[in-house]
């Protein structure tokens, strides 16, 4: 199978309301990424597209509409869509249009912009679920979230504060990222009690509603090969998708994840996680999805997260644990739906290269892990990057 | 590449206009078991799944949703490609060549009755600065991109009335078809004008079905026991859909997906070695359009060739001898399926009556509709 590298990766600011359409933030990405990668769009053999709901942009086949800012034009362009996970799935598609010798090289986009639906988009969020049994209880995600992150804290006898330093943690990260939208310093308390969205979340415990657009430039080994400095590779991808019937699983632990993660450690050769991964980006549009992340990663036992949380495991400076959402992650950049999957891929991308700026962690890393999560509590998209 | 990768089970639900006793998973599980007893497989045996969908077309925000269940692949790597049926081919063809999977499955469906009024959910896709505030009904792009054509080409719009006639007729052969009929150019060309100079007679109607394909690499055929058919090249190309700045009498992206296809394929002679196309014709304007830019017929000659009979079921070089979208039903992204469906059938030698007595090599193209200009081109083979 042939080795896959990351030549470049760009980004646009992450806010609540662009300007820019959703082509032109596909291009301002997809341009910082050329760039990067020094390379011209002439050069790029295909592309690849990750956006979620068409119901944000208001635009139907929105992977169509997007294309021309995105670099396609007169390309092989594919739109993959597997929700709030297509942000690392992009990666995974990215791969696989290089892996399967069928293109040199990929241009993979991601983007989001959610402000143009009114009043909210959580009222598209309604639509997510199943009509006849979910839908007329006038359903948004916050709900969802909120059983399931209930049924975790009772699982495992977790506290409110607990989880709410995962927000405190990744909102601090995020004063260090030029792109973030909501970073800060907060008290576990400030976290604690902000509004309360649908108990037991908390406003500061919910990543916000953001426009933005992440690229990233992947190669063949043939023109990775060429060029000068530490080559950040593709080592493997997973992704697994749970049943649509949501209510008949146990909520407190993501099996689908560990699937993914499971798939793509086999393929990266990774037999014991906690020593061979040194850095992780695991989905976190909620406080608790982190910890929960964490533990279906196999990077912590089940609910066991949060106690290492308390011990600084997961912090950027740490020397001795794993740096978890360095980059400020969702909660503290932004959620662009799709784009913030590619953010945390991109991330782990900068931070292996020791580009990360004010960002860059402590311990030496040589492999990383951006995973992203999606659909009705449902998807894992997990690729492991190393140097 | 590493191998080649064939299709070694089909399964399908017969195409009709509506459909109201069954849900799209009905109808997807339906085209699922046929799918998998075909191959000789059993759910548990498959590696990945790939479907496509659209979500407006399907009402729901995040279709990819409610894709596992029905395909029995619940916890298995399954994905949406919001893309028609051949890119999820080509997706599917990809996975299979890096090695990530041995055996994907392919799944496109359509629930267009469900859709009360399509032309409010194909304007949302028009460009909501430039176009949509105009509030036409969508359809105008293809009356535009029709005239255009027909000027540019020269050919006639009695040449595009007669691929209607022509596959229309076709579906009477085929036993999944939902609108076969006998028709005549002139019926064609007095039905009602839709977007002139289209008329209602050229314009494939929705109809509801689904169909499931199970993908293989060559080297597990011999734990299979579906009759192999061989992806021998696979293109896909887009254009923009940005009306001001496409092309409006090419179909561009046709001709650079065959160009891929026909590369990776060795083919250099399209219509001396392949022996039958299975063209998309939402608009029977396109199917001479998509012949042209497939190099199956010269520039300005497809309508031409058309009334010499050259594309007739008996003719030298048949197209749609399934009775194409025009006979059996538009089913938007599933559409470029049923001609997938109808090239395995001809290459296996299960056509029925519709059976070509030459058929070694064929060809499916495929576009996304109005407004795209999105299309791909698979070429396949009976032989490794």
């Amino acid at each position: 199978m042939p080795k896959v590298a990351i030549l470049g990766a760009g980004m646009t600011k992450f806010m609540r309301r662009s300007l820019e359409t959703g082509r032109e933030l596909c291009w301002e990405a997809a341009s910082a990424a050329l760039r990067e990668a020094d390379m011209t769009l002439d050069q790029i053999e295909c592309v690849v597209m990750a956006t979620a709901p068409d119901a944000f942009d208001g635009v139907h086949m929105k992977g169509e509409y997007l294309l021309d800012g995105a670099g396609a034009k007169g390309k092989p362009y594919t739109r993959v869509y597997v929700g709030g996970g297509s942000g690392v799935f992009a990666v995974i598609a990215g791969w696989w249009h290089v892996a399967s010798g069928a293109f040199r090289n990929c241009l993979v986009v991601a983007e989001e912009k959610m402000s143009p639906t009114q009043p909210h988009p959580q009222g598209a969020f309604n639509a997510i679920y199943d009509q006849f049994l979910e839908r007329p209880l006038g359903v948004n995600l916050l709900w969802i979230f909120a059983l399931e992150m209930h049924r975790y804290m009772l699982t495992y006898g977790i506290k409110l504060e607990t989880i709410a330093g995962v927000a405190v943690k990744n909102k601090r990260n995020a004063k260090d990222h030029p792109a973030s939208q909501v970073a800060g310093d907060f008290t576990i308390q400030q976290v604690v009690e902000a509004e309360v969205m649908a108990y037991p979340v908390t406003r500061l415990m919910v990543s916000p509603v953001t426009d933005g657009a992440v690229a990233m430039v992947l190669a063949g080994e043939e023109q990775a090969k060429k060029r000068a400095g530490k080559q950040v590779w593709v080592e493997g991808v997973g992704w697994n998708l749970d049943t649509s019937y949501w209510t008949n699983r146990d909520l407190a632990y993501p099996q689908y994840v560990e699937n993914a993660a499971r798939m793509a450690y086999k393929m990266a050769g990774i037999t014991k996680p906690r020593e061979q991964i040194h850095i992780v980006e695991p989905y976190d549009p909620f406080a608790y999805k982190e910890l929960h992340h964490l533990e279906g990663l196999q990077l912590a036992d089940k609910g066991q997260a949060p106690k290492l949380l308390e011990q600084g495991f997961w912090d950027r400076d740490t020397t001795t644990g794993i740096p978890s959402s360095p980059s400020g992650g969702l909660l503290g950049v932004g959620n662009p739906i799709a784009a913030a999957g590619l953010a945390k891929a991109a991330e782990i991308y900068w931070q292996l290269k020791g580009e990360a700026g004010p960002r860059q962690i402590k311990r030496q890393a040589k492999r990383g892990v951006a995973q992203a999560w999606g659909d009705l509590m449902q998807v894992g998209t997990v690729v492991v990057l190393g140097i | 590449m590493n191998g080649k990768v064939a299709v070694v089970g089909a399964g399908f639900t017969p195409l009709r206009p509506l459909s109201p006793e069954v849900s799209f998973r009905e109808l997807i599980f339906e085209a699922a078991v046929r799918a998998y007893q075909d191959a000789g497989i059993t759910h548990q045996q498959i590696d990945s799944v790939v479907g496509v969908a659209e979500d407006f077309r399907e009402g729901t925000c995040i279709f990819d949703e409610y894709t596992p269940d029905q395909l029995g692949a619940v916890q298995k790597p399954v994905q949406t490609v919001a893309g028609d049926g051949l890119q999820g081919l080509a997706t599917a063809w990809m996975i299979l060549q890096a090695g990530a999977a041995e055996i994907v499955v392919l799944e496109g469906h359509s629930k267009a009755s469900n859709i009360l009024h399509p032309a409010h959910i194909e304007a949302m896709a028009l460009d909501p600065t430039y176009v949509r505030p105009h509030g036409w009904n969508p359809i105008f792009v293809a009356g535009l991109e029709m005239r255009r054509y027909l000027h540019q080409s020269g050919n006639t719009a009695a040449q595009a009335a007669r691929v209607s006639v022509k596959n229309k007729r076709n579906a009477l052969r085929n036993p999944i078809a939902a609108y076969s009929a006998e028709i005549s150019v002139e019926q064609a060309l007095a039905s009602r004008p839709v977007a002139e100079p289209l008329t209602e007679l050229q314009v494939a109607a929705p109809a509801d079905g689904a169909f499931v394909f199970v993908i293989a690499h060559e080297k597990v055929l011999p734990r299979l026991k579906g009759q192999p058919v061989f992806v021998d090249g696979i293109g896909w190309t887009s254009d923009t859909c940005n009306l001001p700045t496409r092309d409006w009498a090419r179909a561009v992206y046709a001709e650079k997906a065959a160009q891929r296809a026909y590369q990776m394929a060795g083919i250099r002679n399209p219509s001396d070695e392949l022996d039958f196309a299975e063209v998309d014709d939402t608009y029977a304007y396109k199917e001479l359009q998509h012949l042209e830019a497939l190099g199956l017929a010269p520039a300005g000659q497809a309508g031409k060739l058309l009334e010499q009979g050259v594309f007739e079921r008996e003719g030298k070089f048949p197209v749609n001898v399934s009775g194409g979208s025009l006979g059996c039903g538009h089913l938007h992204d599933a559409s470029p399926l049923r001609g997938l469906l109808e090239a395995i059938l001809q290459l296996r030698g299960q056509a029925g009556q519709r059976q070509l007595p030459k058929a070694r090599r064929g060809l499916v193209c495929s576009w996304r509709g109005v407004p795209t200009a999105t299309g791909a081109v698979v070429i396949l083979s009976g032989r490794c």
